[in-house]
C-alpha cells in the first residue's frame, strides 16, 4: 500500500534522496533549490541515511565534487538552480563526456538579467545541448517518482549519462499537495545497488577520467554520447514500466491529455500542464476539441513520438517557457516543429512563450491560446510566430 | 461534484500567513481532503505585504496559478486594507475575514464597495489572552475554519491538537496555549 503525504516539490525530493540513501551528495545553496540539500543535511545529522554530504563553496565545485565521487565508483547527486546551473556550465559538458551516472535535482528559475527568483525554464534549456538526459515534472508527484527512476536511467550500461530531474521553482517545489509516497523497502528494491563495471578506486584495473583527446578522437566522444542517448529511450521505457509495477503510475515520453480526437492542442512541460488541462475540461463541455501533450522527457527528444502524436490534429501550439532568442522561435517549439517537418505532419503550428520569470499562468491563459488555434484551425486566422501569453498590455 | 475552495490569505512578511495557509492544508489534509497551500514568492522581507494560498476540497487538483477568484480572504494585517487591494475578484458568495480591533461598521467601509461576507476577529487579543504573546496565526486559522465551514469545529480541534503535538514535541509547554487560542478564535470571530 502506498503512502498518502502532504508535501511540496522540495520535500518529494528530499524524501526520494533519503529512501534511495545515496553515497555522496555535495551542495552549495541557492533559491528556490536550497530546501532540498537542507533537509538532506538533516536526515544525516539525525542518523537517518549514512550519504556523505559535502558542503562547498560554490556549484562549480558541488558539480565538480559529484564528478570525482561518481568517477570514484560512488552513486552521487546534487540540486541546484538557475545562476547556480550556469556555474556548473564547464563541469555539466565534462560529466556528460565522463559518461558520469550522476544526478541533478534542478529547480527550475529564471536566469538572471534582470535578477528574478521564480520559475522558468531557461537555466535547463540553456544547458540542453550539454549531453545530459532532461526530464521534466508537472506536480510534487511526478518530481518524487521521476527521481526515483533517475538512477536507474543514468547507471544503466547502455547509458552512462548525466540526469537533471527538473521541476518547476516555486510552483511546485514550494506547493505543499496530496502526494503517494512508495514504502522506502520498495524503493531501494527498485533502485537497487550501484555496481559500476569501472571506477577510479578499483586498484585491479587503472583507468583514467577526463583525458585530453585529440582531433582524430574527439569526434567518436561525441557519437558515442549521441549512441548512449538514443540508448536511453529505450531504458526510460524500461524503466517506466517496472515502475509502474510498484507504483501503479504510468509514464512514457510525454502524456497525452484528450489528445485522441482533438483537433486543436498545446504543447507543454512542467506545472503549466496541470493547469492546461482544467482549461481543457472546460472547452470539452462546450463540444470544444482540445487537447494536450505534456513532454516528460526533453533528453532525448521524442520527435518521431511527438510527430506521430500530433499528426491528426488541426493546430497546434507549442509553448515555451524560455526564450532563445534566435528571433525565430523557442527550445521546445523549434524542435517540435522540426520533428514534424521530419515526419511529413503538416500541421499548422505557432510557437508562444508563457511565464518567463514567474510569470503566472492561468486556465485563462491555456483558454486564450486554444481560443487563436481555433481560429487557426478553421483559416479565419493566419498562424503568427511567436506570441507572448500573458505579455502586459 | 462540489468545486473546491479557494482562499487567499494577505499578510505581512513575518506574521506567519505562509505559515498559516500550509497549516490549513495540513489539517485539511489529515480529514482526507485534497488540498492545495502555497505562497507567491517575491523579494520578500519583514513587514512587506505578502500573500499566500489555498485549495481545498474533494477534487484532485491539478491548476497551478495563483488564485484570482477566491472564496474567502483572510486579512492577517488590517494595515493592509489601505495599501492592497483585499476584496479583489473575491466572490459575492463568499467572505472575507479580517484581524482587527475595529468594528464591523468601521471596517466595512475600507472594503471597496464589496458585498460578501465580512467576519473581524481580534487576533491579538485571542494570542495575547491564550499564548501572552502576539502570533496571529492560529487564532486566524481557526477564524477561517469556522467562516468557510471547510471542516467541523470538533475534527479541526483534534486534528489541530495532534498536529501540535507533533510540531511542539520538544516545547509541550505551548500546545496548551495554542489550543486555547483556537478554541477562543472559534467563539470570538463575528
Amino acid at each position: 500500500m502506498s503512502i498518502r503525504e502532504r508535501m511540496s516539490g522540495n520535500e518529494a525530493v528530499a524524501y526520494a534522496i533519503k529512501q534511495i540513501n545515496p553515497d555522496v551528495m555535495p551542495a552549495f545553496p541557492i533559491t528556490p533549490s536550497t530546501e532540498i540539500p537542507q533537509m538532506v543535511s538533516t536526515f544525516i545529522a539525525n542518523g537517518e541515511i549514512d550519504t556523505e554530504f559535502i558542503p562547498v563553496e560554490s556549484e562549480h565545485s558541488s558539480m565538480s565534487a559529484t564528478m570525482g565521487a561518481s568517477a570514484a565508483g560512488a552513486r552521487a547527486l546534487t540540486a541546484t538552480s538557475s545562476c547556480g546551473l550556469a556555474y556548473m556550465w564547464e563541469l555539466l559538458y565534462v560529466a556528460a563526456s565522463d559518461r558520469l551516472p550522476l544526478v541533478l535535482a534542478l529547480v527550475n528559475r529564471a536566469l538572471t538579467g534582470p535578477i528574478n527568483i521564480n520559475c522558468d525554464h531557461s537555466d535547463s534549456m540553456g544547458a540542453r545541448d550539454a549531453g545530459w538526459i532532461q526530464i521534466y515534472a508537472e506536480n510534487n508527484q511526478e518530481a518524487y517518482d521521476n527521481f526515483i527512476q533517475s538512477f536507474r536511467i543514468s547507471e544503466h550500461p547502455d547509458v552512462m549519462l548525466p540526469f537533471m530531474a527538473c521541476q518547476d521553482g516555486f510552483i511546485t517545489s514550494h506547493a505543499v499537495e496530496n502526494i503517494e509516497l512508495i514504502e522506502t523497502d520498495k524503493v531501494k528494491a527498485f533502485v537497487g545497488e550501484y555496481n559500476p563495471e569501472n571506477y577510479l578506486l578499483n586498484a585491479d584495473m587503472p583507468m583514467a577520467v577526463g583525458p585530453y583527446a585529440t582531433s582524430p578522437f574527439y569526434m567518436e566522444t561525441k557519437m558515442n554520447q549521441r549512441l548512449a542517448m538514443k540508448n536511453a529511450k529505450k531504458v526510460i521505457l524500461d524503466v517506466a514500466a517496472e515502475f509502474e509495477k510498484i507504483s501503479g503510475r504510468k509514464y512514457g515520453f510525454f502524456e497525452e491529455y484528450r489528445l485522441d480526437d482533438a483537433e486543436i492542442a498545446i504543447v507543454i512541460m512542467g506545472s503549466a500542464a496541470g493547469t492546461t488541462k482544467d482549461a481543457i475540461d472546460a472547452l470539452r463541455a462546450k463540444g470544444i476539441k482540445a487537447g494536450l501533450l505534456k513532454i516528460r522527457v526533453f533528453r532525448p527528444f521524442p520527435g518521431e513520438e511527438i510527430a506521430e502524436a500530433l499528426k491528426n490534429v488541426k493546430a497546434v501550439a507549442v509553448l515555451d517557457r524560455a526564450e532563445s532568442f534566435s528571433a525565430c522561435g523557442g527550445p521546445v517549439g523549434s524542435e517540435v516543429k522540426a520533428a514534424m517537418f521530419d515526419a511529413g505532419v503538416n500541421v499548422k503550428a505557432v510557437n508562444y512563450f508563457y511565464g518567463i520569470g514567474g510569470r503566472d499562468y492561468t486556465v485563462e491563459s491555456a483558454t486564450e491560446v486554444f481560443e487563436d488555434l481555433m481560429k487557426i484551425a478553421d483559416g479565419s486566422m493566419e498562424p503568427e510566430n511567436f506570441k507572448y501569453v500573458g505579455l502586459r498590455k | 461534484m462540489k468545486k473546491n475552495i479557494e482562499i487567499r490569505w494577505h499578510g505581512r512578511g513575518g506574521q506567519g500567513a505562509k505559515t498559516a495557509a500550509l497549516l490549513l492544508a495540513d489539517v485539511a489534509f489529515s480529514t482526507g481532503m485534497h488540498v492545495q497551500g502555497f505562497p507567491e514568492y517575491g523579494p520578500e522581507r519583514m513587514g512587506a505585504p505578502i500573500t499566500a494560498y489555498n485549495r481545498i476540497g474533494s477534487e484532485p487538483i491539478r491548476v497551478h496559478s495563483n488564485i484570482y477568484n477566491p472564496d474567502y480572504v483572510v486579512v492577517v494585517d488590517e494595515t493592509l486594507l489601505h495599501s492592497v487591494d483585499v476584496t479583489k475578484g473575491l466572490s459575492k458568495d463568499g467572505a472575507i475575514v479580517i484581524n482587527t480591533t475595529k468594528s464591523k461598521d468601521e471596517i466595512i467601509p475600507l472594503l471597496n464597495g464589496y458585498e460578501g461576507g465580512v467576519y473581524i476577529i481580534d487576533a491579538r487579543k485571542v494570542s495575547m489572552a491564550t499564548l501572552g504573546k502576539y502570533f496571529p496565526n492560529s487564532p486566524m486559522l481557526a477564524s477561517i475554519v469556522k467562516v468557510s465551514g471547510i471542516m467541523d469545529e470538533k475534527v479541526f480541534l483534534s486534528q489541530m491538537e495532534e498536529s501540535y503535538k507533533h510540531k511542539f514535541a520538544k516545547k509541550p509547554e505551548v500546545i496548551e496555549g495554542n489550543m486555547n487560542a483556537l478554541r477562543m478564535a472559534l467563539s470570538e470571530v463575528k
